[in-house]
């Protein structure tokens, strides 16, 4: 596949709406999240993936919904985007019963079976092989799912990478290993942590076509993913592709940023992608900016009813603790 | 000169003392350079020591612990950061298979005087794998020590001997208790032996054996039975789980004739029952009751509403004294 850098607009309205709506979602759950660890409210540790919305949206927004992703650490956006109630979502951080793990796994540890979210994780590069087994099975199985692995640039320098490309390429599954390149992992910058200058560069190791796009850009993001979805649909085996984009807010809960500048993170926030998206829509002429500030509303409300619900669902029984360890 | 430390300020000095003193010692780690560590271990120690001596890794535990022995085996001392402890998963192949067994193997023509610190245990509020206790997993495996300090004192005694020890040590810092108070540490460079227990209260009517965070809410407990009861309860905290201080158990429990093992960590297979066998060994004719157990649960950690019901808690340990003294 040839690295894709033109963007190819070819949405309906009705997409568009739905794409920049998931934008803002993404990025209102995460600022509420901010918020109520800051306030106290929400404990333990969190990643906000504020300022790449576009990486988790649109490369979710080209699957069909019997297709599967794996997730990360910086999850809430990919939940989302595969279709998560973020009312569910916001209880599990608030640890209450109705949240996706009924309130005992939080920001770490979403799934969503139903949506065919095979889970966020904990453990950095623990999702690229799980991701590849689950090719796997639908391939063994003729099931005719994709599977959409998340990782960061961090991720790729785990064991778990190399193993888990490597055995997708040479079983030709369906699955789209998608690294969401941020730039850092916690504080190491990929330019210490890496001697080359693309992570996808790594897919000719491996035998396999890689990408590498603006992560910032919902439409190229899109425009890849399909390619490389079609073509993992079609039996030709994995894609690796990589998003460049950036992280706005710290690595987690605490970050004083020392590892990056401020110009670094003024020059990334002017390349915003739901701003992007916002200004390719009204050129395009396919939304007004009524209509798009309506959109923009309409996220924040469902946002603040996702708290509402959090807040008065109940905490989890004490005898649970128990629960789900087995069968 | 003593002044008043936390835990992390004792670390973090017998890291930088040992260096000053050893131009063999160095620190590698992620995130540990620039950043200092996720909980400030080795804040400041890049500036003074450079970047030869302090190294930032990219993720990659199997590479950090891996190139830890290689460095170890040929002359260097170097102290692996492992930034949770659950992120040692990924590299346990290198520390069990290799780091372990390499005297034996070599038929002690090698050592591995290498250091693995990592934060240890529950009480954070991070779930599952920012919470994790699976000291057995290490004191099972033969070829290392296991340490865990529970006071600033010990903190950095214990890791002074532990960057002194010929042998593989795998150094367990209770993150719940790493700023939660100050005690009295000398400023020049002092040891605390590895292999040694240490009475931290004197009794006569049950010997109670704790680690790590568990030790001050064990003391606690025995403190307020002695008050409500007057049972006095002595308290050993055991400071270094492999080798175990065998005899410092032993004659404690020909004393009381009584015994409990409090721990964090599950219970099935957990270090408890290793300590109880022990006692059944040298000492089953002076018990007066059976031996108790005060541990968490065979679950992994839960998110922070019912964290604390999992972690042993005073009011379950002086249930359990009194179901001990009283049967
Ligand atoms: C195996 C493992 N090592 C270390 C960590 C701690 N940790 C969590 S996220 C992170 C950085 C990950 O970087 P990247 O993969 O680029 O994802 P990003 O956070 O940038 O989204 C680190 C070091 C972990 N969770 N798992
Ligand atoms: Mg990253």
């Amino acid at each position: 596949m040839p690295n894709i850098t033109q963007s190819t607009l070819k949405l309906t309205r009705d997409e568009a709406v739905h794409l920049l709506h998931q934008m803002w979602l993404v990025r209102f759950f995460d600022e509420k999240v901010d918020e109520f660890f800051a306030r106290g409210l929400i404990h333990g540790t969190t990643h906000l993936c504020v300022g790449q919305e576009a990486t988790a949206v649109g490369a979710c927004a080209v699957l069909r919904p019997m297709d599967k992703i794996t997730s990360t650490h910086r999850g809430h956006g990919h939940c989302i985007a595969k279709g998560a109630d973020p009312k569910r979502m916001m209880a599990e951080l608030f640890g209450r019963e109705t949240g996706y793990c009924k309130g005992k796994g939080g920001s770490m540890h979403i799934a969503d079976l139903e949506k065919g979210n095979l889970g966020a994780n904990g453990i950095v590069g623990g999702g690229i092989p799980l991701a590849t087994g689950a090719a796997l099975t639908s391939k063994m199985k003729q099931l005719g799912y994709v599977v959409l692995c998340f990782f960061g640039d961090g991720a790729a320098n785990e064991g778990s990478f190399h193993e888990g490309l490597n055995l997708a390429s040479i079983w030709k599954l369906p699955v789209v290993f998608f690294c969401e390149n941020n730039q850092y992992g916690m504080s190491g910058s990929v330019k210490e942590m890496f001697n080359i200058e693309n992570i996808a560069d790594r897919a000719k190791a491996y035998g396999i076509p890689g990408a590498v796009i603006d992560g910032n850009d919902i439409v190229q993001v899109m425009d890849t993913v399909e390619t490389a979805v079609q073509r993992a649909r079609d039996g030709h085996g994995p894609t690796l592709i990589e998003a460049k984009t950036y992280r706005w807010k710290g690595h987690s809960k605490s970050d004083a940023r020392k590892y990056r500048t401020r110009e670094e993170e003024q020059a990334w926030r002017a390349r915003d992608p739901i701003a992007r998206f916002r200004a390719l829509l009204l050129e395009e002429g396919l939304l007004d900016v009524g209509t798009m500030d309506e959109i923009e509303r309409e996220a924040a409300r469902e946002i603040e009813d996702a708290v509402a619900y959090a807040e008065s669902s109940p905490m989890p029984a004490l005898e649970s603790i128990l629960d789900d360890v087995y069968a | 000169m003593t002044r008043a430390l936390t835990i992390l300020q004792a670390i973090t000095e017998a890291l930088d003392q040992k260096m000053a003193e050893d131009e063999r010692v160095l620190l590698l780690g992620e995130d540990i350079a620039t950043n200092g560590g996720v909980f400030r271990a080795t804040d400041g120690l890049l500036d003074k020591y450079g970047a030869k001596r302090v190294v930032d890794t990219p993720l990659a535990e199997s590479g950090i612990i891996g190139s830890a022995i290689g460095l170890a085996l040929n002359g260097m001392i170097p102290v692996a950061e492992i930034q949770f402890l659950a992120f040692i998963f990924p590299g346990l192949e290198q520390l069990v298979a290799h780091a372990a067994r390499m005297r034996s193997r070599t038929r002690g023509q090698f050592g591995v005087p290498l250091v693995i610190r990592t934060p240890y245990g529950a009480g954070i509020r991070g779930p599952e794998l920012h919470s994790e206790s699976v000291e057995a997993f290490f004191a099972h495996t033969p070829g290392l020590k296991v340490v865990v300090p529970s006071n600033p004192y010990d903190a950095k005694g214990l890791l002074v001997s532990a960057m002194e020890d010929p042998d593989p040590v795998v150094f367990l810092e209770p993150t719940r208790i790493y700023r939660a108070f100050r005690a009295d540490v000398p400023e020049p460079l002092y040891r605390v032996p590895l292999g040694q227990a240490q009475v931290v209260r004197e009794g006569e009517d049950l010997s109670i054996f704790a680690w790590g965070a568990m030790l001050r809410v064990a003391l606690k407990a025995a403190e307020q039975m002695e008050q409500e009861k007057g049972w006095r309860c002595e308290v050993i905290d055991l400071r270094t789980l492999y080798p175990l201080d065998r005899d410092a158990i032993v004659s404690s429990v020909q004393k009381t004739g009584r015994a409990m093992v409090v721990h964090e960590a599950h219970r099935t297979a957990g270090l408890g029952a290793e300590i109880i066998s022990l006692i059944n060994d040298e000492a089953l004719l002076y018990l007066r009751a059976p031996v108790k157990r005060i541990t968490g649960f065979d679950v992994p950690v839960p998110l922070f509403s019912v964290e604390d019901e999992y972690l042993p808690t005073e009011s379950r340990i002086k249930q359990g004294i009194a179901e001990t003294i009283l049967f």
